[in-house]
């Protein structure tokens, strides 16, 4: 099927995005250092733009366009809408940080959108073509903005690390989706899956294929033991940069994961399930113990992630509709956290203040109670103390691994988190009860404050009223 | 087909032994050259699978423009050749363990018991009239043309990157801007015009000097 002009419709946000990005690009030229503003405005009407056309093309079909490259369903219309909220949030949050260091240039601004180009890409692709080069996009702007201060030597460090671990990453993918096309002969998701209905392990090649595009999942993710690069990278790059390299992009992989596991290969579950299920133990235990030894808040919060990524990967692996609702459900709460609580640490990230230990978030609360009862939200959230949504999250996909008969495994993941539990509340104990070396209270941002609280707001919400998240989550895999 | 397998088994022994002498050759230009050579063997050994377009684009681009390029980056590059041999034969055995152990792997896995011909039968070969040109041309810019525009994408990514990395403003640098000097006028840029008394000279010596100051240029 040739193009149609039609087409062009369907990826309307995209089209709004990719002319965003190229109009900063153009605008920045002549913009002088005090007008640099104006980037930040046009950079955030542009996602508002985004998000409304989303929001108005959504619907509860399944448009599929490009001669089988694209697809738009609710499942990718609800990721779409939260990646874009969550690069909002984004640049809120690092406006300050970002100007305080002499970084608040147009190529930021630019980078960014053009990484949230590729995650929407990522997000209704329906062939392996596209997602790959949706991730290539979003992994070659996520290379120089970890390196993006460039004076900074763990920045170009943490940059050189993720580059080469990334192209590695990359590689074990492409490799695994030229065997799947060389067994089926196509790259669109539906062709792949009629192979594999038929055809199943007999295919050897298919087997082969399978293990290199998990891999790649795996390094994407940050899952045990494709992790390396996580803690290194979280430590070397600015904090925004991190802020936006912990929230939306998780959410870009997830869907990469369920497009290509269940989409394409859903009756080889049984197979990649148990793959799956060595990298989730493999990932909480790792994440959750090796935390406890960190002094340092980014490398904590990198192993606190690589330990999330092990629970969505439980979700996954119960193979049933309830367990991919509630990984996807858990996905979006984790982004929602990680957002918050590297927004706290960038927001407080000012007069020369660069937060890196733990022990600079000493006596917070003397200094800005409603930021250090943010932070405590998304602490206890993370945690999963009740009533913060991270409760609920891992409620769900506990109870999805237990109704399909993994209780042992669900044991063994609330003990992890039992054991984690206590690198979260110790910073609770830092925020509140530890006296600060310098108490003058803190001069914020006001739209900054706004969107912490609404993003706490939300943790908190969620986690008392989940049903409406968790509708539309259920609603995403019943097809 | 007998002839063929000789070509393919000439190609793919000198791509190995290339491939490998990119990697001990101690001096970074013939490392270079050899990588070269490699791209050439497989080019021919695409030619061999029927992909005519994609060989010769491998030679064109990776060889004709990519490899020169980064023959010159060499060449201008001071690099410390002892340094990195040394770090080389710290981590030779580790890297030797490594790759024996996925070779076994490998030939495990991918042996012909596996993967053999009585497994995955030979496609039928393409009709003497077949264009793998054309075709390619017909489905990029058809089938594949979302890919195609996201690819388009992806390089203007990687020219912002480039500059935003590596762009910077060096003071010590002298260089002439030549915007600024074609807009350079003769009034009050160039030429100062002074009024001022005439002198009594002294000696007539300096008398031709000291017109010449005084400016006719009006």
């Amino acid at each position: 099927m040739p193009f149609e002009t039609a087409f062009l419709a369907t990826v309307l946000p995209e089209l709004i995005l990719l002319a965003t990005a190229c109009a900063v690009l153009v605008l920045d030229l002549y913009l002088n250092d005090e007008q640099r503003g104006w980037n930040h405005n046009l950079a955030i009407l542009g996602l508002a733009a985004t998000l409304g056309t989303v929001g108005l093309l959504s619907n509860n079909g399944v448009t599929i366009a490009f001669s089988g490259s694209f697809i738009r369903d609710p499942f990718g219309d609800l990721l779409k809408g939260i990646i874009l909220i969550l690069t909002i949030f984004t640049f809120v949050y690092s406006r300050d940080y970002m100007r305080e260091r002499g970084l608040w240039v147009g190529e930021y601004h630019v980078l960014v959108l053009f990484a949230t180009l590729g995650m929407l890409i990522m997000v209704s692709a329906h062939s392996f073509l596209t997602l790959y080069l949706g991730l290539e996009l979003l992994a070659l702007c996520l290379y120089p903005l970890v390196a993006f201060d460039r004076d900074s030597k763990p920045g170009a460090e943490a940059a050189m690390k993720y580059f080469v671990l990334g192209a590695l990453g990359s590689g074990m993918l492409l490799y695994g989706i030229s065997m799947l096309y060389g067994a089926t002969g196509s790259f669109g998701f539906a062709d792949v899956a009629e192979v594999v209905n038929a055809e199943g392990l007999e295919n050897k090649i298919l087997v082969f294929g399978l293990v290199f595009v998990l891999i790649g999942v795996a390094f994407k993710f940050g899952a045990v033991p494709f992790h390396m690069w996580l803690p290194d990278v979280y430590q070397g790059a600015p904090m925004p940069v991190v802020l936006f390299l912990a929230s939306a992009p998780k959410i870009a992989a997830f869907a990469m994961a369920t497009r290509i596991l269940i989409d394409s290969l859903g009756a080889l579950q049984a197979d990649w399930g148990e793959i799956l299920m060595i990298l989730a133990i493999l990932s909480i235990g790792l994440g959750n113990v090796v935390a406890i030894a960190q002094t340092n808040i980014k490398r904590m919060l990198a192993y606190s992630t690589i330990s999330h990524v092990g629970f969505i990967f439980l979700g996954l692996l119960a193979g049933t509709q309830e367990g991919y609702a509630a990984a996807m459900f858990y996905t979006v709460v984790y982004a929602l956290m990680a957002a918050g609580a590297f927004g706290v640490l960038a927001m407080i990230s000012i007069n020369g203040l660069e937060v890196e230990q733990l022990d600079d978030l000493k006596g917070l609360n003397d200094r800005d109670a409603w930021l250090a009862a943010m932070l405590a939200l998304m602490m206890f959230s993370m945690a999963g103390v009740p009533p913060a949504v991270g409760f609920f999250a891992k409620l769900l996909v506990l109870d999805a691994v237990v109704s399909v008969g993994l209780t042992w495994l669900a044991v063994v993941a609330v003990v992890f988190s039992i054991i984690g539990a206590f690198y979260y509340l110790r910073v609770i104990k830092l925020l509140y009860f530890d006296k600060a070396a310098d108490s003058t209270p803190l001069r914020l941002a006001g739209d900054a404050k706004i969107a912490i609280t609404v993003n706490g707001l939300a943790v908190l919400l969620l986690g008392i009223f989940p049903a409406s998240l968790l509708g539309i989550c259920n609603a995403a895999f019943s097809g | 087909m007998g002839f063929e397998k000789f070509l393919f088994f000439l190609f793919a022994i000198i791509t190995l032994f290339s491939a490998g002498m990119v990697v001990t050759r101690r001096n970074p230009v013939h490392a270079a050259l050899y990588l070269v050579l490699t791209f050439v063997a497989t080019a021919a050994l695409w030619l061999l699978i029927e992909a005519e377009f994609l060989g010769i684009v491998l030679v064109l681009v990776y060889v004709g423009a990519v490899m020169v390029l980064f023959l010159f980056v060499v060449m201008m590059l001071d690099i410390d050749v002892a340094a990195m041999r040394a770090q080389f034969i710290r981590y030779l055995p580790l890297g030797l363990l490594i790759v024996g152990l996925m070779m076994f792997n490998m030939i495990l896995v991918l042996g012909p018991g596996h993967f053999g011909l009585e497994h995955f039968a030979k496609p039928a070969a393409a009709a003497l009239d077949y264009s793998n040109t054309e075709v390619l041309g017909r489905e990029l810019y058809t089938t594949y043309l979302y890919q195609f525009e996201i690819a388009a994408v992806i390089l203007l990514v990687a020219i912002v990157a480039a500059i935003r990395l590596t762009l910077r403003r060096r003071p010590e640098t002298k260089y002439l801007d030549p915007s600024a000097q074609v807009r350079v006028r003769k009034g009050p840029d160039r030429l100062r015009i002074v009024k001022m008394p005439t002198e009594p000279v002294p000696a007539p010596v300096s008398q031709a000097a000291a017109g010449g100051k005084n400016g006719d240029d009006q």
